[in-house]
């Protein structure tokens, strides 16, 4: 039988997660470049019409992996149910996006099958007959490629941004659909998760602000906050911060920008000795303009940077907020 | 409650990193400090025990330098430490570092183990989870409160996007923890006076090797990634430096 590529992508809340057609435009690729045939699978309880969606890509096939049990989400029932899938089918490889949900179950899947997983990969090379995959390290300071030294099944998760998932292609004409039923006896799953919630309400919608200004754990201290809410003010823009401000308490949570706060886009972005983790960036790289002041060339804040400034934000900040009021006094 | 942190020594955050000259990992002469999110998986450990009682033991891998994490958490409060002291620790992929914690602790009985969600040099986001499916535990990850109830817990995950949801578990359980769930400590003076006489258990490589096999993977080599925006830079002292980005956000940028 040819060699497989297997996506597995995730539904939420009656729509498919995003990031699950990025993951499967880096399957086209990756079939494209190595010949393997392309399959999806989407795992859960009533998903077939997630499963037809699907169907209408450039895939050959789409399994709808079913069971009462797999919903709600638990990693118990999900590690069990594509572990009898896998083992069944044998994909030489399988795809993920690198969401919260697969990071709290693919590790057990892998282990489970005695495999490993290489994840939150932000691309692959293909070296001959070699396949690498690329992630990065040390906050995105350094990349590192990657390859597997174990037999098939090959676990790779992608992170949010890894492929261009407008770039999913059309099929001619539909794949065909095939439903899985797995069983998953009593007692596997241990887990009760109650319902998902927000926690209470947002007092600003960033998401709403043309201009703003984000501080970082490069402020320093939480009365210098007042440094950047002038430049802010300044602008006529709003604060933002990244997520260890907030944690520390310097702001409140709703102005916390990223992947486990707001995802904001506006004209400008200015930030302030902020690293640029990839969690930082998930929640601000569609920013039409984004200006960094870090003091350190190396920082990944400057790979997405439009303007940069390299030094300390002490010294820059005042005469900006200045020279700022100044513009803006002119008209 | 008897509860585990797995504590990670990493690169301190804003170490100038360099290659080693294999370029399969980088030189080992920085200074290093312990993975943020497990200082807040110890703190949490410290505030059960005090709420609850039981003991926390704390169990790093890595060579000598390593040691210095367990010092620290001794003296805000940990009871006692493991320490898997071999320069050849570190070269372990996820999998095998967690099957060496799992041997180091085969003779104990925890009812909980903390690990951060992730380590910040290498972020793989697996060791925990890895380490529940080697037990036989259940687990949550990404956890941002931890309460005790009849049946065993019930821990708050953090989602995407500011969403959250409670999951109700049994003991024992493995959980991963999130930064920003609870407020640090400092240690004391006190503190770190009584951490000298605190046990700490020292294993080597070759009492774990029998359960480990080789890396299921392979670092082929690390690189400084390739820039693909262009980006531009603004030099000169403070002041030019302000008027020049003043007259970009004017002319280019025209927010302004
Ligand atoms: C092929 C390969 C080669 C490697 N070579 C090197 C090398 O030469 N030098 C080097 O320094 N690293 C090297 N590493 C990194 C390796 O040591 C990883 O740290 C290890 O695989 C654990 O993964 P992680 O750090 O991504 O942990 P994650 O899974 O992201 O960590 C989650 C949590 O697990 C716990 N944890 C993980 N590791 C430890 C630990 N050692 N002690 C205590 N708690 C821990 C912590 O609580 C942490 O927050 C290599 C990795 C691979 C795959
Ligand atoms: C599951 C998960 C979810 C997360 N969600 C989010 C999220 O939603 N939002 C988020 O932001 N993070 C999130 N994080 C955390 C993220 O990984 C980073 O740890 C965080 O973004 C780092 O914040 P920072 O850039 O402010 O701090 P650091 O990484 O510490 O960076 C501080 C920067 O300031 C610079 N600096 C220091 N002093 C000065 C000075 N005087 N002048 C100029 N520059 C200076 C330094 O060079 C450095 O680059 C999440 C992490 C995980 C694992």
């Amino acid at each position: 039988m040819a060699d497989t590529i297997l996506v597995v992508v995730e539904q939420r809340e009656g729509k498919l997660n995003r990031v699950s057609w990025e993951t499967l435009a880096g399957g086209q690729a990756l079939a494209a470049d190595t010949g393997w045939a392309l399959e999806a699978a989407v795992v859960g309880s009533g998903v077939a019409g997630f499963a037809a969606e699907i169907a209408a890509k450039k895939i050959s096939k789409v399994y709808a992996v079913e069971s009462p049990k797999l919903e709600p989400y638990t990693p118990d029932a999900f590690s069990a149910a594509l572990k009898q899938f896998l083992e069944s089918r044998q994909p030489k490889l399988v795809l993920m996006p690198h969401t919260y949900q697969v990071r709290d179950f693919v590790p057990k899947l892998a282990t489970a099958m005695g495999r490993t997983a290489i994840s939150d990969c932000i691309g692959y090379k293909k070296d001959g007959a070699k396949l690498v995959f690329t992630r990065q390290m040390f906050q995105g300071k350094l990349a590192a490629d990657v390859s597997f030294a174990c037999d098939a099944p090959w676990f790779v998760t992608f992170q949010n941004g890894a492929f261009r998932g407008d770039k999913v292609e059309a099929g001619a004409s539909a794949a065909s659909v095939e439903t899985v039923n797995v069983q998953i006896a009593d007692g596997v799953v241990r887990n009760k998760p109650q319902e998902v919630f927000k926690e209470a309400k947002q007092a600003v919608d960033l998401t709403q602000a043309e201009i703003i200004v984000s501080i970082g754990r490069g402020i320093k201290e939480q009365k210098n906050i007042e440094l950047a809410k002038q430049l802010a003010e300044a602008l006529g823009g709003e604060i933002a911060a990244s997520r260890p401000i907030c944690d520390s308490g310097w702001l409140p949570m709703d102005r916390q920008i990223g992947s486990s706060g707001q995802t904001v886009a506006p004209k400008l972005y200015l930030a302030l000795g902020i690293s640029g983790a990839i969690q930082h960036i998930v929640g601000m790289k569609g920013s039409r303009t984004i200006v960094a002041i870090n003091k350190d060339s190396e920082a990944p804040i400057f790979e997405i940077a439009d303007y940069a400034v390299v030094g300390n934000l002490f010294d820059i900040v005042p005469p900006l907020t200045e020279e700022v009021k100044k513009a803006k006094a002119v008209g | 409650m008897k509860i585990l942190v797995c504590m990670k020594q990493v690169p301190q955050k804003d170490a100038p990193l360099k290659l080693n000259e294999s370029g399969t990992w980088i030189r080992e002469d920085v200074s290093y400090e312990v993975n943020e999110p497990d200082a807040y998986a110890l703190e949490e450990a410290l505030r059960q025990k005090e709420k609850h009682g039981g003991e926390v033991v704390v169990i790093t891998s890595g060579p000598a330098r390593a040691q210095q994490v367990l010092r620290e958490a001794l003296a805000k409060g940990a009871d006692r430490a493991i320490h898997l002291e071999d320069a050849a620790f570190v070269g372990l992929d996820a999998l095998n570092t967690a099957r060496a914690f799992a041997a180091a602790i085969k003779d104990e009985q925890f009812d909980l183990i903390f690990t951060g969600l992730q380590s910040d040099d290498y972020g793989y986001a697996q060791t925990g989870v890895v380490l529940a499916e080697l037990l036989g535990w259940p687990h949550a990850t990404i956890i941002m409160q931890i309460e005790k109830n009849e049946g065993g817990i019930r821990v708050k995950r953090e989602l995407e996007a500011g969403f959250f949801q409670f999951v109700d578990m049994p003991l024992p359980a493995v959980l991963t923890i999130q930064s920003g769930i609870n407020k640090l400590r400092y240690a004391t003076l006190i503190g770190i006076k009584q951490a000298k006489n605190k046990p700490l258990r020292k294993v080597s490589m070759s009492e774990v090797q029998s359960a480990l096999s080789a890396n299921l993977q392979t670092i082929e080599r690390l690189y400084v990634p390739q820039k693909t925006k262009q980006t531009q830079f603004l030099e000169g002292p403070a002041s030019e430096v302000a008027k020049k980005l003043v007259d970009k956000l004017r002319n280019e940028v025209r927010v302004l």
